[in-house]
């Protein structure tokens, strides 16, 4: 596992059916691209993030393949229209085999 | 006259964003408002007001410090929060061992850097005095990431706070110090701090927008490093632009003028983790 991943989510606590919620996510993770070298020249091998998956109630909200160019600290924010209440389940799949789950429960009335 | 200049386009800016109660001119950061301009302390001469360096930044970059989960510093506070938790070095000890919670540094890093015992101390030198005397660990790096994440946690503590720095007493020689430093002119270019950073704030150098230099923001997350960045290190890149033999990180010189210009800094809010650009 690499150092200091953190994954953060924002989802709303509450909302009504129908509504289009946004969903912010950053996890921390330094995103290695494989391209670069260390002082002695070795490459320095890729380690990142490489699939991001957010899940409503079992359902597939969005999944994203994420490539070696992206920046170290990946952010997403995407919006989702909620039918009713349950609970969101965000993954994010690490090069090193590291799955990093989060779940956030929105109430909606 | 500058700044009218300045507020115009930022405030044209900002107008796109109807949506929120927010232009370029007040800073909201997770609802508490914060005073980004104010009149400048009776020891600045040179300046009639003084304004926060987030005044300065784009509006995308203002944003990002609106928020704290678009605030890329909170990562390195996170970090730090665990930090505080960890035992480290011969006596088996954390922070968090003797300090029960981290909210009780409010309103510490507002009057930092302070003379405690005649010897003119930072946030840099507490950690490192704390960390060699009661947990018996090895020293932090001072621009290091656990050092600057760490100060950052605490400075989040006094966030809008006004940044209260003492000048007199036993600081005077320190500040006498600084203040000659800032109006000395270094390197090749022949530059001082005042020429930047009091004559031309609002000003284009080149690419950059120049600021007052106020210092309420550090430890400051730099977009263009990705990293929390300190008051030392940013002074060692000022100096290094003008061409000149910059002092070290943590010297006596930098203690010094670190002390005069969070002086310079005082009646705005603490900002930390301010983002810049």
């Amino acid at each position: 596992m690499a150092d200091n991943v953190k994954p953060r989510v924002r989802v709303p606590k509450e909302a009504s059916a129908g509504d289009t919620i946004t969903i912010k996510t950053l996890i921390s993770h330094t995103m290695e691209s494989g391209q670069r070298k260390d002082k002695d020249g070795n490459v320095i091998p890729r380690s990142i993030i490489n699939r991001f998956v957010a899940d409503f109630n079992g359902e597939n909200v969005i999944d994203v393949t994420l490539e070696p160019a992206i920046s170290t600290n990946p952010y997403f924010e995407f919006d989702a229209i909620v039918p009713g209440p349950g609970e969101f389940t965000f993954t994010w799949y690490d090069d090193d085999g590291s799955v990093y789950t989060e779940t956030k429960s929105i109430d909606v009335s | 006259m500058k700044m009218t200049k300045i507020i115009a386009t930022v405030a044209a800016c900002a107008f796109g964003a109807a949506a929120s109660a927010q232009d370029g001119n007040t800073l909201f950061v997770e609802g508490e408002k914060m005073v980004t301009e104010t009149a400048a302390p009776d020891h600045v001469e040179g300046l009639r007001t003084i304004y926060s360096g987030w005044r300065f930044r784009t509006p995308e970059t203002q944003a990002l410090q609106m928020d704290d989960f678009e605030n890329p510093a909170m990562i390195f506070v996170d970090q730090a929060l665990d930090l505080f938790n960890t035992v480290d070095g011969s006596e088996g000890r954390s922070c968090a061992s003797c300090h029960e919670s981290v909210e009780d540094f409010a309103g510490l890093t507002a009057t930092m850097p302070k003379v405690i015992d005649g010897k003119l101390t930072t946030m840099e030198d507490l950690l490192n005095g704390h960390r060699a005397k009661a947990m018996g660990a090895e020293p932090w790096k001072w621009s290091g990431p656990e050092m600057q994440s760490m100060i950052a946690l605490i400075g989040l503590q006094s966030r809008g706070m006004p940044m209260n720095v003492a000048i007199d007493g036993d600081a005077a020689p320190f500040y006498e110090q600084g203040k000659e430093m800032y109006y000395t002119r270094y390197g090749q270019l022949e530059m001082s701090c005042a020429n930047c950073h009091e004559d031309n704030y609002g000003n284009m150098i080149r690419a950059d927008h120049l600021s007052q230099g106020q210092i309420n923001g550090f430890p400051t997350y730099r977009l263009k490093q990705a990293k929390l960045i300190s008051r030392h290190n940013r002074f060692r890149g000022c100096i290094r632009d003008t061409r000149a033999e910059t002092f070290a990180e943590g010297s006596d010189e930098f203690r010094a003028l670190e002390l005069y210009v969070a002086s310079r800094s005082n009646g705005l809010s603490v900002e930390t983790p301010a983002v810049r650009q």
